[in-house]
C-alpha cells in the first residue's frame, strides 16, 4: 500500500440481469445462473436473432423502488437502484460530509430519446419534450444526484466501456486530494435499440450466448445495469458501523491509440493500464488473486487483453474469469459492475466462474476459470476497456481497518 | 499552473479577428469559422471525421504546435452533447431504415469520448485520456480532472478541452425550449430587454503546463465551479476571492457569461452591483453564443487578452493583468476562471 491515505469501499450496490441487488448478483454468481435470454422489454426487430441481458424489472417497478416518476429514462432508474442500495449497504448519511456523486453512462437518456426520434422526423414540432430533456448523460446523472441530495461534487464520464471503472479510480483520487470525504462512484447504462444496432453493424454481436475467452468466440452479447460503490476517507471509514474490508488500492487510464474501436494486437493499452494500476498499489503481479477480466467475447478484444495479460502476468498466472458471461457487456456500467463483483469475491473468498467455455484460446498460455472456486482473495484487478482505446484498470484490495 | 497555449475554433476566425472587426450574426444562432483542417489533420481522416471531431483536432493540434508539445502527459475532453451530427445520423437511418441496412461508421463516431480519442489515436498518445460529458459544466470536470493529476504529480502538461456543436435537429428540438431569440443580432445581443439568447458552439483547448515556460498565455491562479450551490452567486464569488486572497480591487477585467437573455441578467448584474461593484466588466456570448461548454471559449480569450493586453470590444481599460471569468450556465452551474499576465 502507498503511504498516501486508503480509500475504503464503505458500501455496494448492483442490478442487472443476474439480480436487482447484491444479494441476488452474488446468488447468481454462485450458482452459475446467466441473465442472457431472448429480448423481453426492448422493442426490436432483432428480437429473435440477438439475446441481450436484461434487468428483469419494468420501469414502472424500477421507478417504484428509485422512487423516481416512470417516466425517466431507465438509466436513471437503474442507476438510482443501485446508488441507493450502495449507499444503504454504506449506512452512511451523505449529507454530513462532503460527498461526491460520480457517475458514467454511454448514451444517457438514449432509450427515451429514440422513441421520440420517428414521431419528431416526421414533423419537427411533435413530439413530447420531457422525452428529451434527459438526453445528456449528465442529464441522467443529475436526475439521481438530486433525488439522492447529493450536491457537493457531481458529475459524468463517458469513456464508453471503461466509464465507470473511471469514475471509481476519480472518486478515490477526490478524496486523497482532501476534497471529497464520501464518493458514491459508478455507472449506468440501459439497453437501447441505437447501442443494439450500432453493435451489430460492427458484427460483433453472438447470436448465441458469448463465450468469452473460447477459441472459437463469436462476440459479445448486451446488457443492462447498474453498479456503484460508496469510496470513504479514513476518517468517514472509522465511523461506520458496518466496518469497510477493502480498499480501492491501485487504477491506472492509459490509452491503446491503435483504432477508433478495435483494440492493438499487442494489447498495449490493456498492458499500460493494468501495469499502471499495479504500479499504484504497490503490488506485484504475483500477488493478484483474482483477475476479473474485461473478457466481452469478442475475437479482437479477447486476444488483445489475453496477450496483455500474457505478457505482465508471464509463468504466473492467478485464476481469472469474464462476469460478462454472467451480465453480458452492460457498456457504462460494466466497470462498475465488476468492482462490485471483485468487492464481493474479497469479502466471500470466490473467484467466479466464465461461463460456457468449451476450448480454451489456443494463442494464450492459460485459460480461465470455469468452475466456481472458494480461496482466500486478497487483491483482485479488475478491466474495463472501451472503445476510442480506453483503458482502465482497477486494483481492490483486502484492507483492515486495524490501525483505528 | 500556466495555461503555456490555447486555441479556439469559434464563430470567430481568430483573436485578432475579435479584435479589430468581431464576425456578427443574426438569427438565433452563431456558427463556427472552420480552419483549414489539411495544416493539422491527415486528408485521408478529414473526409471522415464530422465536424465536431475535426473541430476539437484542429483546436488541439494548434494548441501542442503553439506550445511545441508533442506528447502531452494527460488529455481531458468535456462536452455536454457529444458527437450530435454521428449520433443524428445513425438515429435517423435505424428509424427510417427500419433498424436494417446500417453501416457502423456514424455509432462509432457517436461515442462521446471520440474527439479526445481521436486526438489520441492522431498523436499516437497512449497516456491518461478521459472525456466528461456534464452539461453546464463538463469542461470544468475536464479542468478539475487535469489540475488533479498534475497536482498529483502524475502529470506536468495536460492538454485539455471543451467541444460543442450545434446541428439541425438539435437546434429545433432546443429552440422549443424557448431558449432563443428569433431574430437575435449579435450587435445588441447583451442588454437585449426580451428573453431568449442566441445558440453557440465552438472547440478550445488548453495546454496546460505545471511550470511557467517560454511563451506562456497566462497563469491560471484559480478554478472553481458548482453545481446547483444553495447560496447565492454573490456569496459565492465574495468567498472565491476571499480564500484565494484575491481583493476586488486587483482584478483589472471581469468577464461575464451574461447571454442577452433578460431572464436571468439580474444574476450578473448582482454580482457586478455587489462584490466586483468597481470592476469594468465585459461579456463574451456576443462572440461565441450560449452553450454548454461556452466557458472555454472565455478561458482562452481571457488567456489571449492577458497575453497581449488588448481587449475586444468598445470599453478598454488599459492592459488587464489580472481578469476574472464567471460563467452562470443556466443559473445551476457558476463557475469562476482567475488568470494572470505570466
Amino acid at each position: 500500500m502507498s503511504k498516501e491515505q486508503t480509500v475504503y469501499i464503505g458500501g455496494i450496490g448492483v442490478i442487472s440481469a443476474i439480480g436487482n441487488n447484491v444479494a441476488e448478483n452474488l446468488d447468481a454468481l454462485v450458482s452459475g445462473r446467466a441473465g442472457m435470454q431472448a429480448m423481453q422489454r426492448l422493442q426490436s426487430v432483432h428480437k429473435d436473432t440477438l439475446p441481450v441481458a436484461e434487468v428483469a424489472l419494468s420501469n414502472e417497478a424500477l421507478a417504484a423502488r428509485a422512487g423516481l416518476p416512470d417516466t425517466v429514462s431507465r438509466t436513471a432508474l437503474l442507476s438510482a437502484v443501485a446508488a441507493k442500495e450502495a449507499i444503504a449497504d454504506a449506512g452512511i448519511e451523505c449529507s454530513k460530509w462532503r460527498t461526491g456523486f460520480i457517475s458514467a453512462n454511454s448514451v444517457g437518456g438514449m432509450d427515451k430519446t429514440e422513441d421520440f426520434f420517428p414521431g419528431f422526423l416526421e414533423d419537427a414540432g411533435s413530439g413530447d419534450l420531457k422525452m428529451v430533456v434527459n438526453h445528456e448523460c449528465g442529464a441522467v446523472t443529475e436526475v439521481v444526484a438530486d433525488a439522492l441530495g447529493i450536491k457537493d461534487f457531481v458529475t459524468t464520464i463517458s469513456t464508453a466501456c471503461s466509464s465507470s471503472a473511471n469514475s471509481i479510480f476519480l472518486g478515490a483520487r477526490m478524496i486523497r486530494q482532501g476534497v471529497l470525504d464520501v464518493v458514491v462512484a459508478g455507472g449506468t447504462d440501459a439497453l437501447t435499440r441505437f447501442t443494439l444496432n450500432g453493435f451489430n453493424t460492427l458484427m460483433i454481436l453472438d447470436q448465441e450466448y458469448c463465450q468469452p475467452f473460447d477459441e472459437n468466440r463469436r462476440g459479445l452479447n448486451l446488457g443492462e445495469g447498474a453498479g456503484y460503490v460508496v469510496l470513504v476517507s479514513e476518517e468517514v471509514a472509522a465511523t461506520l458501523s458496518k466496518k469497510p474490508f477493502c480498499a480501492l488500492s491501485g487504477w491506472c487510464n492509459a490509452n491503446d491509440a491503435y483504432h477508433q474501436t478495435a483494440s492493438s494486437p499487442t494489447g498495449t493499452g490493456s498492458l499500460l493500464a493494468m501495469k499502471g494500476a499495479l504500479k499504484k498499489s504497490g503490488l506485484s503481479p504475483a500477488a493478484i488473486s483474482y483477475i476479473n477480466l474485461h473478457g466481452t467475447g469478442t475475437q479482437n478484444n479477447d486476444i488483445a487483453e489475453g496477450t496483455a495479460i500474457a505478457t505482465l502476468f508471464e509463468g504466473n498466472y492467478p485464476p481469472m474469469s469474464s462476469t460478462k458471461s454472467f451480465t453480458g457487456h452492460t457498456l457504462g456500467a460494466s466497470g462498475a459492475i465488476e468492482a462490485v463483483y471483485a468487492v464481493l469475491a474479497i469479502r466471500e473468498g470466490l473467484v467466479f466462474p466464465s461461463l460456457r467455455l468449451q476450448t480454451p484460446m489456443k494463442d494464450l498460455p492459460f485459460s480461465v476459470t470455469t468452475v466456481l472456486e472458494k480461496r482466500q482473495i486478497d487483491h483482485v484487478l479488475s478491466n474495463s476497456f472501451g472503445f476510442g482505446g480506453n483503458c482502465s484498470s482497477l486494483v481492490f484490495s483486502r484492507a483492515a481497518l486495524n490501525h483505528l | 499552473m500556466y495555461i503555456q497555449s490555447a486555441y479556439a475554433v469559434s464563430p470567430q476566425g481568430s483573436f485578432n479577428e475579435l479584435l479589430e472587426s468581431s464576425a456578427q450574426y443574426r438569427g438565433d444562432r452563431l456558427t463556427c469559422k472552420e480552419p483549414d483542417y489539411s495544416k493539422y489533420i491527415d486528408p485521408k481522416l478529414i473526409r471522415r471525421m464530422s465536424r465536431i471531431i475535426k473541430m476539437g483536432a484542429a483546436a488541439a493540434m494548434e494548441c501542442l504546435q503553439q506550445a511545441n508539445v508533442s506528447m502531452p502527459d494527460v488529455i481531458t475532453t468535456g462536452t455536454a452533447y457529444g458527437c450530435l451530427a454521428d449520433t443524428d445520423q445513425f438515429l435517423t437511418r435505424m428509424v427510417e431504415f427500419k433498424e436494417e441496412l446500417l453501416s457502423p461508421t456514424a455509432f462509432i463516431q457517436s461515442t462521446h469520448n471520440t474527439v479526445g480519442a481521436q486526438i489520441a489515436l492522431m498523436l499516437k498518445c497512449h497516456h491518461y485520456n478521459n472525456t466528461y460529458v456534464h452539461r453546464g459544466s463538463s469542461f470544468e470536470a475536464a479542468l478539475t480532472d487535469a489540475i488533479g493529476l498534475i497536482g498529483e504529480g502524475e502529470a506536468k502538461t495536460a492538454l485539455v478541452g471543451g467541444v460543442d456543436e450545434i446541428i439541425e435537429k438539435s437546434h429545433a428540438i432546443l429552440s422549443r425550449f424557448d431558449l432563443y431569440k428569433k431574430d437575435g443580432d449579435t450587435a445588441n445581443l447583451i442588454g437585449d430587454p426580451g428573453k431568449g439568447t442566441m445558440a453557440g458552439e465552438g472547440a478550445a483547448f488548453f495546454l496546460l503546463n505545471s511550470q511557467r515556460e517560454a511563451g506562456c498565455l497566462a497563469k491560471l491562479e484559480a478554478f472553481q465551479n458548482w453545481y446547483k450551490p444553495s447560496v447565492p452567486v454573490t456569496t459565492l464569488v465574495a468567498n472565491f476571492l476571499k480564500r484565494h486572497q484575491v481583493p476586488a480591487g486587483s482584478i483589472d477585467l471581469l468577464i461575464t457569461g451574461a447571454n442577452g437573455d433578460a431572464r436571468y441578467n439580474s444574476l450578473y448584474e448582482a454580482v457586478q452591483q455587489s462584490v466586483l461593484s468597481a470592476v469594468p466588466a465585459i461579456t463574451y456570448k456576443q462572440f461565441c453564443g450560449e452553450y454548454p461548454t461556452s466557458a472555454a471559449f472565455a478561458l482562452w480569450m481571457a488567456a489571449m487578452i492577458v497575453s497581449t493586453g488588448r481587449v475586444p470590444g468598445a470599453a478598454e481599460p488599459a492592459a488587464p493583468k489580472r481578469v476574472l471569468v464567471f460563467n452562470n450556465y443556466k443559473q445551476l452551474y457558476p463557475s469562476l476562471y482567475l488568470l494572470s499576465a505570466c
